[in-house]
């Protein structure tokens, strides 16, 4: 269903940030990004600072879906790792439970080998995660649809964004 | 597919530029980027040909401020207008909120316009969108041409569900707002009704 939308609680935030954590320090990687496959940041850790974080996501998504698109014209149904390699810095891209992006910028610190081993761990129990969270959102829209802080929303709010 | 982050307290919308080729799209965001303070808007990436023809696509991420205690950022996005693009066109659609029409007002280009308009629909419909309820808005743009056509006329011609319309000169910037916060306002009563 295109409308369904992304919601991310506390709870899975923090279990996702803990699980790019671990796996940032077992894979001795420089960053770990997880990605919407529509171009949204969901979570991230390492050398944040060093880099464009919105355009990588953004970027990432775009590679991620020209990629998908190759592999359908030649009767593939994906493309599950990407690897992109230079010549300090190097990036592993994964998918993670059909609808996220995991993306890995490591160098000579680390090796291509460490990383595959790392992430193939790692993803098993981000797609739990990302399960839970579907279930979740899928029950709140059900059960609780007036406990969404933009129900509220007025005109006025909305006017006030554009008010400069 | 709008992104809400309770984590961080954000809400990320994606908003995506449509139109034939050479229309303004680009320009559009161009204008945008110009105009936003530094601390509103990252950096835009275009991924362009070394003719600056649109390859792949622009990017420009913007914040609106807060709404609700909770970060409102667009993610602005165009297409390569090119017809043989289309398979480009389609990938760009995935997880849209909300879309712009850039319509060339140039005689010449109503063709382009009417087949850029189905092309629209049918790639939305393939992502299980239907042009009649996402979020839209409609771009008169080039009204400074003198080929343009008469407003009443591209009205009758590509404005199908009287969605917001807007006059606009994209190179100087008449109309490139008004456009946007039409775009940006429907997605987020969207949201309230969810």
């Amino acid at each position: 269903m295109p409308s369904v939308e992304l919601v991310l609680y506390q709870e899975e935030f923090q279990r996702l940030d803990q699980a790019l954590k671990k796996l940032r320090q077992e894979a001795n990687a420089r960053a770990i990004f997880l990605i919407d496959k529509t171009g949204q940041q969901i979570a991230a850790a390492g050398e944040l600072d060093q880099f464009d974080t919105t355009s990588l996501a953004s970027l990432t998504a775009g590679n991620v879906a020209a990629t998908d698109g190759l592999a359908k014209l030649i009767g593939e149904r994906e493309f599950s790792v990407l690897f992109h390699e230079g010549k300090r810095d190097h990036i592993h891209i994964s998918i993670v439970g059909k609808r996220a992006i995991l993306l890995v910028i490591f160098d000579e610190r680390s090796s291509l080998g460490l990383v595959r081993l790392r992430v193939k761990k790692a993803n098993q129990e981000m797609e739990h995660i990302f399960e839970d969270m579907l279930q979740k959102g899928e029950k709140g829209a059900v059960a609780a649809p007036q406990a969404s802080p933009f129900s509220e929303i007025t005109d006025e709010d909305i006017d006030a964004l554009f008010s400069e | 597919m709008t992104f809400i982050n309770y984590a961080s307290r954000e809400i990320n919308c994606k908003i995506v530029y449509y139109g034939p080729g050479l229309g303004g799209k680009t320009t559009n965001l161009q204008y945008i980027y110009n105009k936003t303070a530094p601390e509103a808007k990252g950096k835009m990436i275009s991924l362009a040909t070394e003719a600056d023809r649109t390859l792949f696509f622009d990017f420009l991420p913007l914040d609106l401020g807060s709404i609700r205690g909770f970060t409102t950022r667009f993610h602005l996005y165009t297409v390569p207008g090119q017809v043989f693009y289309d398979a480009s066109r389609k990938l760009i659609l995935k997880g849209v909120d909300g879309v712009v029409f850039v319509a060339d007002s140039q005689e010449e280009r109503m063709e382009a316009n009417i087949e850029s308009i189905r092309n629209l629909e049918e790639n939305l419909r393939e992502h299980g969108f239907d042009l009649a309820t996402i979020p839209y808005a409609l771009q008169f743009n080039k009204r400074d041409l003198p080929t343009a056509v008469a407003v009443t006329e591209l009205y009758r011609t590509l404005n199908f569900k009287r969605e917001p319309t807007f006059e606009a000169v994209a190179t100087t910037g008449v109309g490139v707002f008004d456009t946007l916060k039409a775009v940006a306002k429907q997605i987020l009563v969207e949201l309230r009704k969810r």
